[in-house]
Order: structure tokens, then sequence, then C-alpha cells
């Protein structure tokens, strides 16, 4: 394999490129095989008959605090999983921070359209969030399309050139993006010294409990997709360029 | 009833071969501008379907993240990569700058 590419590699840039593109196709080829018959050895190892699921939801709708099943399951019956899944957005938002890249500068100056469109849709995408949220106990919806309702009105202005001011930037973002993971994280201790067992909420208060995660997971949802928007995390000096550029459009 | 279980798999099958169409489209394509825009049709025509898979959880999450936010975040990313390509080669900025050109072709 390897004189195969030392022979390409007098030709020029572009055709080296192109036989090099062939060859990891065809590398790639048999991982992908092997992956295909990973995952049907998974299916064909299914156990036969499994319980139907569900049914067994249903049954236990009472217990869950909630009325509407997808709910149940994603706050109470798995709670573990949302948790989880808050962790890995934390983890997104972490990474991206980490790459330490310079704030994007909006070239395009906020024109009447943009700023019109944003003064119209954010009170509305904020009401949108609370709608979501809310009827997420009966209905579909839910924290994590409401978060992101609410990330799409931090984006229109972000585009718009707003930024979040200096004395935010610092700790009280982090405590906004952290509460959603640490809140869920907390209840889950307390159900594990009440009921002795992790996010085992009691019948009686699972209500109040799942409404309690759901709207802090929402804010920090909300936020956590809006930063990585921004991508490049928002200090001081980051926001100073900002109000720069802002101040050369004015 | 028989005209409307018609009506539903046509709108199925029209669903399904869309998805395909956009999906290998988007996988395809060379530009990368259209490849965003093409992702987002895809995430949204993808809502659609799950509401026909009657999963309207699901079609929301889609609606909101598959085919909003992460348009919106692809197309960021571009923007970064499109400029650091024209820091980087100050001579091929032309180029970057002609994808609207490449959509004519």
């Amino acid at each position: 394999m390897t004189t195969l590419i030392q022979a390409k590699s007098p030709i020029p840039n572009t055709g080296d490129s192109m036989n090099r593109r062939t060859l990891l196709l065809i590398l790639l080829l048999p991982l992908l095989v092997i992956f295909a018959a990973g995952l049907g050895y998974a299916v064909l190892l299914l156990p036969e008959q499994p319980q139907y699921l569900p049914n067994l939801v249903i049954e236990n709708m009472d217990q869950s605090g909630v009325s509407h099943p997808v709910t149940a399951v994603l706050l109470n019956f798995r709670g573990y999983d949302t948790l989880l899944e808050l962790v890995v957005l934390l983890l997104a938002l972490l990474a991206v921070w980490s790459l330490n890249i310079p704030a994007a500068r909006h070239k395009a100056a906020p024109n009447e359209v943009l700023d019109t469109l944003t003064n119209l849709l954010t009170p509305v995408l904020i009401l949108v969030t609370a709608y979501l949220l809310w009827v997420g106990a009966h209905a579909p919806g839910g924290a994590f399309q409401a978060g992101s309702v609410l990330a799409a009105s931090a984006v229109l202005l972000l585009l718009g050139g707003w930024r979040i001011s200096v004395k935010l930037a610092g700790l009280p973002l982090r405590i906004i993006l952290m509460a959603g993971p640490a809140v869920f994280v907390i209840i889950a201790v307390v159900t594990l010294l009440l009921e002795g067992q992790l996010l085992k909420f009691p019948p009686a208060q699972a209500g109040q409990f799942i409404v309690i995660i759901e709207t802090v997971a929402t804010v920090s949802i909300g936020a956590t997709l809006a930063a990585l928007f921004l991508g490049a995390r928002p200090t001081a000096t980051s926001n100073e360029v900002a109000n720069e550029i802002d101040g050369e459009h004015k | 009833m028989e005209t409307l279980t018609l009506l539903n798999w046509g709108f199925d099958i029209l669903l399904g071969l869309g998805l395909i169409t956009l999906a290998l489209w988007a996988l395809f394509c060379t530009d990368l501008f259209q490849a965003v825009v093409l992702f987002i049709a895809f995430g949204l025509l993808m809502a659609l379907l799950w509401v026909r898979l009657d999963a309207p959880d699901v079609a929301l999450a889609e609606a909101a993240i598959g085919a909003g936010l992460t348009g919106a975040l692809i197309m960021a990313a571009l923007a970064r990569l499109q400029n650091i390509s024209r820091n980087d080669h100050p001579d091929s900025g032309e180029k970057s700058n002609s994808k609207h050109g490449r959509l004519n072709e």
C-alpha cells in the first residue's frame, strides 16, 4: 500500500489527493462491512420476545407525575439517560471552548429587516418556550424542544449584533450553563437519600420534581446551544472586539 | 376512505423518495453552502416524516434542533472555514467567494 502512495507522489497535487481518496475509500470498505456485520450480529443477539415496553409505561403512568408517556419515560422512568444527555451537551460546549478560537466577526451590518424581525420574534419565541415547557407534562413538548426554541431566539439576537454583557459573561453564564445538570444531579442525590434509589421519584412529588428539572434544564439547554453557536468563549476581551465591530457599523 | 388511504400512501412515498434524494444530494454536492441548505431541507422533511410515523415529540425535536439549530451551527462553522481559508491563502480569496457562481452550474 505504501509503495502505491509513493509511486503516485510525483504526480501533481490534485491527482494525488484524488488517488488518496480512492485509496481511503477502498480501505474504508472492509471497515464498513465489519461494522455492518457487527450491527447485524447485535440485532440477531436481541432477545426473541422482548417485553412489550409501551404497555409497561402505560401501566405505570399514574406513578410518573405527568400524563404524557414520552415525558414520563424521559424524565422519570429513564431519567438517567436525560441527565447524561444534558452532560453531553455541556461537554460539547467545553470542547468548543477549549479550541480557543477567536470570536466571530460578523461582517454583515445589522440591517432593519433583521432588527425588526428580531424585535417581533424574540418575545414570541420566549412565549413558545414557556408553552412547550409547560405542555410537556401532558402533550408533545418538553425541555429539549423548549430549550432549542429559546436558543433560536438567542441566535437571532446574536445575528443582530447582541452580545452578552461583560458582567454576565463570566461566572453568571457558567452558573446558567451548569444549572440544568447540577439541579438534576442534586435531585438525583435527594431521591437517592429519600427513596434509596437514584432518580426514583416518590409518586406524590414526581410532578413537582419533573417541573423543576425541566424548567432549569430548558434555560441551560438554551444557553448552551446559543453559546455553541457563538463558538468562542465569551470573555471581556472578545466582548470588546464585538463592541468595536458594532462601533464601526454605527 | 379508499382515496384517503391512497393519498396517504402517495404522500409517504413522495416523502421517502424526497428524503433519500435530499440526503444523497447533500452528501455528493460539491458546494458546501448548498450542502448545508440541503441538510436543513432534509431536516424539515424528516420532521414531517416523524409526524407521519405518529411521533410528534421526535418531530418537534427534529424541526427545532435537527433542522433549525444544527443548520445555524453548520452555517456558522462554514463561515469560519471560509474565513480561515481566506486568511491562509490570500490569493485564493476569489475562489472561496465564487460559491454563488458554482450554484448556477
